[in-house]
């Protein structure tokens, strides 16, 4: 698909993406502009405190994005998902170069302007509204300058929490390596960026002391700021017609639906959503979850349900020791959700089990099948997988022991779907994928036998609030007709129409739940 | 305020300004009276105590020992904002606010004290006529439009806005080439005699202190040596002023009675 193809093809979810990601820049660069301003002006007048708060808002500043994303889930009234979290985390980023460049600027008002201000009889507020904080002003400005460009680039980490914004099409983007969706939320982001940083700019240049007198604001800087300013209102305006996305009911009623952040997770969580709707339930969408945030969201009420793997949950949730039999996982999975008040549904018929993937021709050359008969050229290779693969129980670690693994060189770690192409552009030689991966296939891999049963059986299933099942009949309707419905072949399928067709999600399903008549 | 030319408009009463970083006082137990209307200039060498004793007056500071009285009350008891809406200050560079035009600048004070706009304005014309610069082309400008001179005057005119009866001028001809400080200087002399100001005005310039002075005060080490009028200054036979006038190599305008070499 062409670039110009894609555009006008997706508009408008761009436009609303877009819309999304100034929303949430503006909103909290302009309270970070609140709270930072007063504070800086704080600490000039209180230098005691100065040090401190500094240390810490410099402290937030270092904190990875992702993390304090993270953090701020399970916490009441400030956590959870969607905008409210991503504001929070945003404004947090966005205060330090405020209160650092309000403190630069004030103090450094030359102090015999300052002795003036005094001696001529001003009192503190007036030296302060009217000497300090005009002077100071372009120092201040910077800072907001500063504090709205990290805040555009951080924004689009925050659609791994559900905010939405341009993060959604970078995400997206890198789970299906299409280069279209990459390049409209990143180009988008980064024009954004610049055009706030170039407006901001001119504003700064404006207040600057040296320019005073005759601002020289030029006629093309004047042109191109009110140029953004229409482009943007043109943008949003635009942005509302796209019909029905986000249905803004708020009934008590709506069941809410999480997912992963990678495509089988979504499709699991579409199919879902796709069938209560059918029966008509209100749903809302809370897709693409990052990390460990669908499981905090369950367990604290944000989200209703979301699709999860039997192995997973084991390992990575409740920390047990892997083992292979399938009951045993399920049974135990059943009774350490159940504390938490959460029901598994009946598992959905088809495994997803980590996926040990070389290229078909290596696999053909030099005769592999399995694992164990792979190790002995491993010494050779190169391996790369994802992040979550390298720590957790069932990852790395307890492979590389169970078949004494060995690599030229320490796995690299990558976004997981970025491992696929890096095997097959031969970046590296071994990954651990998805059995269910649509691109095993279209990109010629080999999946080599798991010949020693390492991995835990990693069956799909559902993990619902018992609350909400209990209050929606419709809910155990379609859970009991999803139970072993969904067949592995089933879900290459799906994937590739998706991953490799480049196909939206929704029509996909769609097209699934008419053809199974379910 | 001005009844008779005798009356003490400030006086420092046996005052010590140290501060705990330097071991000896910064005002070592001075003792001076400024009359009213007239221009007592402090002299001295950079250090001497000179700027410290101005900042005591209009409490920029406060006296470790001691009192500083201004109209007969000590700026300890006085509300500093009060005090110091009644003193012009004036600095080096004139201390201008950058941010402001001239007429900005000027009717501040007035501003601040809540003048008529029609009472401000009017007062502006005066203001920049009595130092010499045309309000039409002046009063729009901002200070870094405006030559070292110039915004001197500004300074002085800003100063004098809320009719302060008492001005305290520290070094503010310094940073001028020679022939705009003896035009500035003359300008003020006479300014200062028509106004009838007290003024307590800092130099290090003896020049300028021969020129502008009542009295002269010569500081050293914090303390007053000496406080006479020009005339008995010229002719102290007091060796610190007269190594003062001679390292500067000032023309003896008398030679002291009876010391001809």
């Amino acid at each position: 698909m062409s670039a110009w193809q894609f555009l006008q093809q997706n508009w408008p979810e761009l436009f609303r993406l877009i819309r999304e990601h100034l929303e949430l820049v503006l909103l909290s660069t302009g309270i970070a502009v609140i709270i930072g301003i007063p504070t800086g002006v704080l600490l000039t007048r209180n230098k005691k405190l100065q040090s401190p708060v500094l240390g810490v808002a410099n402290v937030m500043q270092t904190i990875p994005s992702l993390a304090l994303f993270g953090f701020l889930i399970p916490l009441p009234f400030i956590g959870g998902i969607g905008q409210r979290t991503a504001v929070v985390a945003l404004v947090l980023y966005a205060l330090l170069p405020i209160i650092r460049n309000t403190v630069t600027g004030i103090l450094g008002v030359e102090p015999t302007i300052r002795e003036a201000a005094v001696a001529m009889g001003m009192t503190d507020r007036q030296i302060l509204a009217q000497v300090e904080l005009p002077l100071a002003m372009s120092v201040i400005l910077t800072g907001v300058r500063v504090a709205t460009v990290i805040a555009v680039g951080v924004t689009t980490i925050a659609a791994a929490v559900g905010a939405g914004g341009l993060g959604v099409y970078i995400f997206r983007g890198l789970r299906q390596y299409d280069n279209n969706l990459l390049l409209a939320g990143a180009v988008s982001a980064a024009l954004m960026a610049l055009a706030m940083d170039f407006s901001l700019g001119v504003f700064e240049q404006y207040f600057s002391v040296s320019a005073r007198r005759k601002p020289r604001i030029s006629l093309f800087q004047k042109l191109a700021v009110v140029f953004i300013a229409l482009a943007l209102i043109a943008v949003v305006a635009l942005s509302w017609q796209e019909p029905g996305n986000n249905s803004a009911s708020t009934s008590t009623q709506r069941i809410v639906v999480g997912s992963k952040d990678f495509t089988e997770s979504i499709l699991l969580g579409e199919i879902v959503a796709q069938m209560l709707e059918s029966r008509g339930q209100q749903v809302e969408r809370q897709f693409e979850l990052g990390g460990n945030l669908p499981h905090e969201a369950l367990v604290s009420g944000r989200i209703d349900i979301y699709p999860e793997y039997t192995g997973t949950s084991y390992t990575a949730i409740f920390h047990h020791q892997p083992i292979s039999d399938p009951r045993a996982v399920y049974e135990q999975l059943k009774k350490d959700y159940s504390e938490l008040g959460v029901d598994v549904s009946p598992p959905l018929g088809f495994e997803n089990t980590f996926a040990i993937l070389i290229r078909g021709a290596d696999a053909r050359r030099f005769g592999l099948h399995t694992i164990s008969e792979a190790v002995p050229q491993a010494r050779k290779w190169r391996a790369g997988f994802g992040q979550d693969f390298m720590t957790r129980a069932d990852g790395y670690p307890g492979l590389a022991k169970a078949y004494g693994l060995e690599f030229a060189e320490r796995p690299r770690e990558m976004d997981l779907s970025l491992t696929y192409i890096a095997l097959a552009s031969g970046k590296v030689d071994l990954i651990a994928g998805n059995s269910t991966e649509g691109r095993i296939a279209s990109l010629d891999l080999f999946q080599l036998a798991d010949d020693k049963h390492y991995f835990p059986p990693y069956e799909a299933v559902y993990l619902v609030r018992n609350d909400t099942l209990q209050r929606t009949q419709a809910l155990n309707e379609v859970l009991n007709k999803l139970a072993g419905t969904i067949s592995t072949e089933d879900m290459r399928v799906l994937n590739y129409e998706v991953d490799g067709n480049k196909r939206n999600p929704r029509d996909v399903v769609r097209q699934w739940i008419q053809q199974k008549k379910i | 305020m001005s009844e008779t030319d005798k009356r003490p408009l400030v006086e420092f009463r046996n005052v010590s300004y140290s501060v705990q970083s330097a071991p000896t006082p910064i005002i070592d137990d001075l003792n001076l009276t400024i009359h009213q209307a007239e221009t007592l200039v402090l002299l001295g060498e950079s250090g001497c105590g000179k700027t410290t004793t101005l900042k005591l007056v209009n409490r920029l500071l406060l006296p470790t020992r001691g009192s500083v009285l201004v109209d007969g009350k000590a700026t300890t008891d006085w509300d500093p904002i009060r005090l110091r809406r009644q003193t012009g200050y004036v600095i080096q560079e004139g201390g201008l606010f950058p941010h402001f035009t001239v007429a900005e600048n000027i009717s501040l004070i007035p501003r601040l004290e809540g003048w008529e706009p029609p009472r401000i304005k009017s007062r502006l014309q005066e203001l920049l006529s009595l130092v010499g610069l045309n309000a039409e082309q002046f009063g729009p400008r901002y200070p870094n439009e405006l030559s070292g001179g110039q915004r001197q005057r500004v300074g002085v005119a800003r100063a004098l806005a809320a009719e302060p009866p008492l001005l305290l001028l520290d070094e503010p001809f310094g940073a001028l080439d020679p022939l705009t400080r003896a035009d500035l200087q003359r300008e003020f002399a006479a300014l200062a005699k028509r106004l009838a100001k007290t003024v307590l005005f800092v130099t290090h310039d003896v020049r300028e202190a021969l020129l502008l002075g009542t009295r002269i005060g010569l500081m050293k080490h914090g303390r007053l040596l000496t406080l006479e009028t020009p005339a008995t200054f010229l002719s102290s036979t007091e060796p610190h002023v007269r190594s003062y006038l001679d390292t500067l190599g000032l023309p003896r305008l008398s030679e002291p009675p009876g010391g001809a070499k």
